[in-house]
C-alpha cells in the first residue's frame, strides 16, 4: 500500500505540486523570518562583543530610569583616578558612549547643508581619547583620532555615502547645539561589514563631554587587568570603588547586557513575522484539506477496488495519510529553501533602500526544524479527515460506474461542531479583546486561539450556508451570464461541502484583512482626534522623527519671524517617583495655557512657580498623591527634587500630550541632567497662513533639527506610524490571500478534470469555447464572493468587538462603504485570477476525447 | 496460450481446506432476500434465492435487467448485505462478519474481475497483478507469477501500464490479478461487458482455462450468451428468483432459455 500511495502521488505530479504550493509559501515565510532575524541578532552580538574585546572590566552608570532621554547615570571623573590606583589595574580610560543610539546623538551636515539623519538608524556620538585605542573597537582607515575641540572621526560607510574625506569641514548637531567641525579621520567598526545605516562620530573625551553636556563625567570607565589577573577578580577588586549609581561587570558580561537591551526588539519582529507565516500556513491547511478531500472522492472507485483486493480500512487510512505526509515533507523542504532565499533577497532590498540592518549569514537548527515540523504536521492533520473519509468508501463502490463525488453537506455533525467551536471561539475572543490587565502574551494567545477556532467553526457550518447564500450572490451572474452563468450557479451548489471548503480559505484572508482595516481605522481616528483635541496652538515643533526629544535652543530659530507672538517650549524626560517610572514635562507657565487644551483641577498651569507641580489624575491616584502633598522626583542621574502637587489634570487615556508630572521649565532645567524639548508650540498673530508657514520653514531649515507642522499636520504625523504598520500588516496578510488563491485554482482545476465528460457533452450540444470559459470563470467568482460574503461580516463583527473593548480610549467603529467595496472587488479579482488556467483548459477540451473520457 | 497441468498439481494448488471434502460447496446461499427502501416504496431485488457452488465449478448467472443478478453477485461476494438469508463461503457465514473479518476473507478466499477492469493506472501490469498479495503481506511466488503471466499471455507486457494496454489486455491483467492469490472463489461481474466479440472470446478462454487447469471455482454474472456457454451450470433469474437452471449448453440454447425467461 505504501508503494501504491507513493506511485499515486508521482503519477499526479502536477496536482501534487499545486497542493504542495499551498504549504510552501507559509513555510517559506516562517523560515525566512528566522533567518533574517537571526542574522540581525548575530550581527548585534558581533557588534557588542567586539566593543568590549579588549576590556576586562567596565564600570557603567546604572539605568535608574527606563526610557529616559537623558540616558543612564554618569560617573564622576574622580572615580577614574581612584580606579587607576587600584591593584590589578593595568590601564583604565574614561569613555563617552551609548550603544542604544538614542541618548548621545551626533548628526552631521552633508555637503549640501542637509542634515544626515541616518534614515531612522542611530547616529551615535562617541568620546574616546587617542591614547586609549586598545579600548576603541574602531580602526582607522585614514587620518588620525580626534585630539581636540572641533575635531571628529566618522565611520567609513557614512564617509562613502555622503562623500566626506579627511580634512573636510562641516557642522555637527548635538545636545548642546550646532557646532563647526573638521573631519580628521575615518574609521571602521571592528569586523562588522555594515552597521546597517547607523553612523558614528568620534570625538575626544573632553569635547564629547562639552557637546553632550556631561560636565566632568563619563558614561563608562573601561579597565584592562594586569598580566595574570583574571577579569572576574578585577571586577571583585573594583567593587569598592564603584559609586552607588554605577555597576562593574566583566567586558563579556557588559557586552551581553548591552546586546540584550539594544537587540531585545529583534525578538518581537521575529514573533510578528513568524506569526504571519503561521497564518499563511493555517490557510494552507484548509487548501490541503480541500484538495485531498476532492482527490479522495475522485478516487472512490480506485479505493473501493483496493478494498475488494483485501486492503483493510487501516491500510487505506495509512496510505492517504502517507500521501499527506510526503506532500507536506516535500513542500516544507522546498519552503525552507525558498525562505532562506527570500531572506537573502529581502536584505538586499533593504540595503538598496538604504534602510539596512546589520547582518551576517546564520543558520540555526531551529530555522529548519520549526517550519519542517509545522508544515509537515499541518499537512498531515489537514489530511486526517479526508483520510478517514477514504476509509468509509465501501468496497461495493468498485462496481459502480463513473467517479462518485460525494455531496458533502457536512452531515449531522457539522452544525453541532460549529456551535461548540463557535462558542469556544467567542469566549476566547471576548477574553482577549475585552479583559483588562492581562499580560500581552496571554492576550495574544487567547486571540490567536480564538481566531483559529472561529475559522474552523465557520468552515464546519459553511457548507450549510452555501445554497442559501449563493441564491442571493449568484443573481447577477445568472442574469449577466445567461446559460453559462446559470450553469455555473448550479455547479456551485452541486457540492456545497466542496464549495464551502474552497471559499473558506479566502474567507480567512478577507476576515483578517477587513478586521485589520476597520480596527486599524478606528484606532487611527481615535489617535488623530486625541492629538488634535489637546493642541490649540497654530504650529507645533517636534524632532525630525516626531518622537525623540530635541535640543531646546532649536525651536527659538523661528522667534524672529514676523507675526510670531511667542514660542512655548515644553521639556520632556522620565524619572522615578517612589517605585514608579514617571514621565515629566517642563512648561512655560505664561504661554502653555494658550497652546494646549487640558482640564486642570486646582491651580492652573499659568500659576506654577518653583517646585510646584500639576500631576495627571491617574498617576496621582495610582501613587497616592493628593493636592497639597509633596513627593520626591529622582532624575536619571539619581538627583532628587522635592515637588509639591498643586493641581491635578485630566488627560485622555490614549495619547496624552503631557506626561504624569508638569513643572515650570526653570525647575525642569535644574532637576534633569540634560534637559531637552519634547515639543515647542508657536502662536502667530492672525493664525496660520501660507506666508507665515513658508517663513517659519525657512527659519528652521538651516539647522533642520526641529520639524514644523500645523496643528492638524502634527496630529496626522503622530498617527503615521499606525498607517505604516497597517500597510505592513496588509502585505503580510496578502500572503495568506495568495495561498487561498492557489486553493481556488486547485479546486477549479480538479472540478474541470472531473467534469471532462460533462463539459464535452455541453460543447457537443453547442456551447462555445468562450461560454465554457465563462462558466468556469463565473464559478470561480461566485466561490470567491461566498468567501467574502462570510468573511466581511465576521471581520466587521470582530472589529466591533475589539473596538468596544477599547471604548474608554476613544475608539469608535466606522465602516466606510468604499472599504467594503474594495474588499468585494478584491475577492472578485481573486476569483478571476484563479479561473484563468482552469477556464482555458475547459475551453480547449477536445470534444470527442472528452466524451469518451472515463 | 493454454497450459494443461497434471491433476495432482492442480489439486495441490487449490485451497487445502476444500481438499478435505471436495463435495462441500465453496459458496452456499440460503433464502437470500434483498429489499431496498421500506413500506409502499420498497423494492425487492431478490426474493429468497438459494444456491450452492461446488469446487471447481464455473457457474453463470443470467437474467434480463432488473432480474437481480448483479445484486445476487454483490451479496454472494460480500460487497452487500442481504435483508434476510445467509451466505457461506468456505463454510463461514459472511452475513455476520465484521469489516475486518471480511477483509481477511477477501485476501485469502475471494478474487474479483470487474466489468471496467479497475486497474490502478500508475502501476505496471505486474504490479497490478501482485497488488492483492502485497496488500496481504504475502510473498510473491515468482514461479507461479511467471506461470500465470504465461497463462494470460502477457509475459511480454508485464512492465506496461494500463494506458499502454488494449481493453482485452487490461482485462487479462485483471484476471491474472484475481488468479494470482489462488482464491477459493473468483467472482466475475460482466467480464466481457466492455470488450468486443473477438476479445471477449479470448477472455472467456482464459477464464475457462483457469477452471480446467487448477479447478478455480468461478461465479460469473453476464448477459452475454457466449459467456454463459463456457459455464458448467447456468442459473436464470427473473424478478429476484431463480426460475431456470441449465447444465453445459451452447450459446443458442442459452439464448432460447433467456428468451423464454424474459417473456414470462
Amino acid at each position: 500500500m505504501t508503494s501504491v500511495a507513493l506511485k499515486g502521488l508521482f503519477g499526479r505530479k502536477l496536482r501534487a505540486f499545486l497542493t504542495a504550493l499551498a504549504i510552501v509559501l507559509g513555510v517559506a515565510m516562517v523560515s525566512g523570518s528566522y533567518v533574517l532575524t537571526d542574522s540581525i541578532q548575530k550581527a548585534f552580538h558581533t557588534l557588542f562583543s567586539s566593543s568590549y574585546a579588549n576590556t576586562d572590566a567596565v564600570i557603567t552608570g546604572k539605568k535608574l530610569v527606563d526610557h529616559s532621554s537623558s540616558g543612564n547615570a554618569t560617573i564622576p571623573a574622580s572615580v577614574l583616578t581612584t580606579v587607576r590606583s587600584q591593584p590589578g589595574v593595568a590601564r583604565a580610560a574614561g569613555v563617552i558612549s551609548d550603544m542604544s543610539g538614542s541618548n548621545l546623538t551626533a548628526k552631521l551636515y552633508d555637503k549640501h547643508g542637509k542634515i544626515v539623519t541616518g534614515g531612522g538608524n542611530p547616529t551615535m556620538g562617541v568620546g574616546i581619547n587617542p591614547g586609549d585605542t586598545e579600548f576603541n573597537p574602531m580602526h582607522l582607515t585614514g587620518g588620525r583620532w580626534a585630539a581636540g575641540a572641533g575635531e571628529v572621526v566618522i565611520d567609513k560607510n557614512a564617509a562613502d555615502k555622503y562623500g566626506f574625506s579627511v580634512g573636510d569641514r562641516t557642522r555637527v548637531a548635538v545636545d548642546a547645539g550646532v557646532f563647526p567641525i573638521k573631519i580628521v579621520g575615518i574609521a571602521k567598526y571592528g569586523d562588522v561589514e555594515s552597521l546597517g545605516g547607523a553612523t558614528f562620530a568620534v570625538f575626544d573625551v573632553r569635547t564629547a563631554q562639552k557637546l553632550f553636556r556631561l560636565g566632568d563625567n563619563f558614561t563608562g570607565i573601561s579597565v584592562q587587568a594586569k598580566h595574570g589577573v583574571s577579569a572576574q577578580s578585577l571586577v571583585e577588586g573594583l567593587r569598592t570603588v564603584t559609586p552607588a549609581n554605577a555597576q562593574v561587570r566583566t567586558g563579556v558580561a557588559q557586552a551581553a547586557k548591552e546586546e540584550k537591551d539594544v537587540a531585545g526588539f529583534v525578538k518581537y519582529i521575529r514573533y510578528g513575522l513568524v506569526g504571519f507565516g503561521l497564518v499563511a500556513l493555517f490557510v494552507g491547511g484548509f487548501v490541503i484539506f480541500n484538495t485531498l478531500a476532492i482527490t479522495v472522492s475522485q478516487r472512490t472507485r480506485e479505493l473501493a477496488t483496493l478494498r475488494t483486493l483485501g486492503a483493510s480500512r487501516r491500510q487505506v487510512l495509512r496510505s492517504v495519510v502517507l500521501e499527506a505526509l510526503v506532500t507536506g515533507l516535500f513542500a516544507s523542504i522546498v519552503g525552507i529553501a525558498a525562505g532562506i532565499g527570500l531572506a537573502v533577497g529581502l536584505s538586499s532590498v533593504f540595503n538598496a533602500l538604504g534602510m539596512a540592518l546589520p547582518e551576517s549569514g546564520l543558520l540555526e537548527p531551529r530555522t529548519i526544524l520549526v517550519p519542517l515540523v509545522a508544515g509537515t504536521g499541518l499537512t498531515v492533520v489537514a489530511g486526517l479527515v479526508p483520510a478517514l473519509r477514504a476509509t468509509q468508501v465501501a468496497p461495493i463502490s468498485a462496481v459502480r460506474e463513473g467517479s462518485d463525488a460525494s455531496h458533502g453537506r457536512g452531515g449531522k455533525a457539522g452544525p453541532v461542531v460549529a456551535a461548540v467551536l463557535g462558542s469556544v471561539a467567542l469566549a476566547l475572543l471576548a477574553y482577549g479583546f475585552l479583559t483588562h490587565g492581562i499580560s500581552v502574551p496571554r492576550r495574544l494567545l487567547a486571540l490567536g486561539g480564538g481566531f483559529a477556532t472561529l475559522f474552523i467553526a465557520l468552515a464546519a457550518i459553511f457548507s450549510r450556508l452555501v445554497r442559501p447564500m449563493v441564491k442571493v450572490i449568484g443573481l447577477p451572474f445568472v442574469r449577466a451570464g445567461r446559460t453559462s452563468g446559470r450553469l455555473a450557479w448550479l455547479n456551485v451548489q452541486r457540492n456545497p461541502g466542496r464549495t464551502a471548503s474552497t471559499a473558506a480559505a479566502l474567507m480567512i484572508g478577507i476576515t483578517l484583512v477587513s478586521f485589520v482595516a476597520l480596527f486599524g481605522r478606528s484606532l487611527r481616528n481615535a489617535d488623530t482626534d486625541a492629538w488634535k483635541s489637546q493642541v490649540t496652538a497654530d504650529y507645533v515643533l517636534t524632532s525630525q522623527n516626531g518622537w525623540d526629544v530635541f535640543p531646546s535652543g532649536a525651536a527659538d530659530a523661528g522667534r524672529s519671524v514676523p507675526g510670531v507672538e511667542y514660542v512655548s517650549h515644553v521639556r520632556g524626560d522620565r524619572g522615578r517617583v517612589g517605585r514608579s517610572n514617571a514621565g515629566i514635562n517642563g512648561v512655560d507657565p505664561a504661554t502653555i495655557g494658550k497652546v494646549v487644551s487640558v482640564q486642570v483641577d486646582g491651580a492652573s498651569f499659568a500659576s506654577l512657580r518653583g517646585n510646584e507641580a500639576v500631576v495627571k489624575d491617574r498617576f496621582a491616584k495610582a501613587n497616592g498623591i493628593h493636592v497639597g502633598d509633596t513627593f520626591t522626583f529622582r532624575g536619571p542621574n539619581g538627583r532628587p527634587t522635592v515637588l509639591r502637587a498643586v493641581g491635578l489634570f485630566k488627560a485622555p487615556k490614549l495619547d496624552s500630550l503631557l506626561s504624569a508630572i508638569v513643572i515650570p521649565n526653570a525647575t525642569f532645567d535644574r532637576a534633569l541632567p540634560r534637559p531637552h524639548d519634547q515639543y515647542a508650540f508657536v502662536n502667530v498673530r492672525g493664525g496660520v497662513s501660507s506666508a507665515t508657514t513658508a517663513a517659519l520653514e525657512a527659519a528652521y531649515s538651516r539647522d533642520q533639527i526641529a520639524k514644523l507642522e500645523t496643528r492638524s499636520g502634527f496630529a496626522a504625523s503622530k498617527s503615521k506610524w499606525l498607517s505604516s504598520m497597517l500597510s505592513t500588516i496588509y502585505v503580510l496578510l496578502a500572503l495568506s490571500v495568495i495561498v487561498s488563491l492557489f486553493g481556488i485554482v486547485n479546486t477549479l482545476a480538479l472540478a474541470v478534470f472531473e467534469r471532462t465528460r460533462e463539459i464535452g457533452m455541453l460543447r457537443a450540444v453547442g456551447m462555445t469555447r468562450r461560454q465554457a470559459r465563462r462558466m468556469v470563470r463565473h464559478e470561480a467568482m461566485m466561490t470567491s464572493l461566498l468567501g467574502a460574503a462570510l468573511g466581511l461580516p465576521v471581520g466587521i463583527g470582530l472589529a466591533a468587538l475589539a473596538t468596544s473593548g477599547l471604548h474608554s480610549y476613544g475608539l469608535r467603529l466606522s465602516v466606510p462603504l468604499p472599504s467594503l467595496a474594495t474588499f468585494v472587488v478584491l475577492s472578485l479579482i481573486v476569483g478571476v485570477l484563479a479561473a484563468v488556467l482552469p477556464a482555458r483548459r475547459a475551453g480547449r477540451l477536445n470534444v470527442l476525447a472528452a466524451l469518451q473520457y472515463e | 496460450m493454454s497450459v494443461a497441468l497434471p491433476i495432482e498439481t492442480a489439486a495441490a494448488l487449490t485451497d487445502a481446506r476444500v481438499l478435505l471434502d471436495r463435495s462441500e460447496p465453496i459458496v452456499a446461499a440460503r433464502d437470500v432476500t434483498r429489499r431496498y427502501g421500506s413500506g409502499d416504496t420498497a423494492v425487492d431485488a431478490l426474493r429468497g434465492v438459494s444456491l450452492d457452488v461446488h469446487p471447481g465449478e464455473l457457474l453463470a448467472v443470467m437474467g434480463p435487467s432488473g432480474s437481480g443478478k448483479s445484486t445476487l453477485m454483490h451479496i454472494l461476494a460480500g460487497l452487500d448485505q442481504p435483508t434476510a438469508g445467509t451466505v457461506e463461503i468456505v463454510g463461514r457465514d459472511i452475513t455476520r462478519m465484521s469489516d475486518n473479518e471480511l477483509t481477511k476473507l477477501r485476501r485469502a478466499h475471494i478474487g474479483f474481475v470487474f466489468q471496467f477492469f479497475n486497474l490502478l493506472p500508475m502501476l505496471t501490469a505486474e504490479e497490478n497483478m501482485t497488488l492483492p498479495l502485497r496488500i496481504a503481506g504475502t510473498k510473491v511466488d515468482d514461479a507461479w507469477l511467471a506461470t500465470v503471466l504465461g497463462q494470460v499471455g502477457l509475459t511480454d507486457r508485464r512492465t506496461h501500464r494500463p494506458a499502454q494496454l488494449s481493453g482485452g489486455q487490461q482485462q487479462r491483467v485483471a484476471i491474472a490479478r484475481a488468479l494470482l492469490s489462488r482464491p477459493s472463489v473468483l467472482f466475475a461481474d460482466e467480464p466481457t461487458g466492455n470488450l468486443d466479440s473477438t476479445t471477449s472470446g479470448e477472455i472467456l478462454e482464459v477464464l475457462r482455462q483457469a477452471v480446467e487447469s487448477y479447478g478455480q471455482t468461478t461465479i460469473m454474472v453476464t448477459h452475454d450468451a457466449k459467456a454463459a456457454a463456457i459455464a458448467d451450470r447456468i442459473l436464470f433469474l427473473a424478478d429476484g428468483r431463480v426460475v431456470r437452471e441449465l447444465g453445459r449448453s451452447t450459446a443458442t440454447e442459452v439464448l432460447d432459455a433467456l428468451r423464454e425467461v424474459t417473456n414470462r
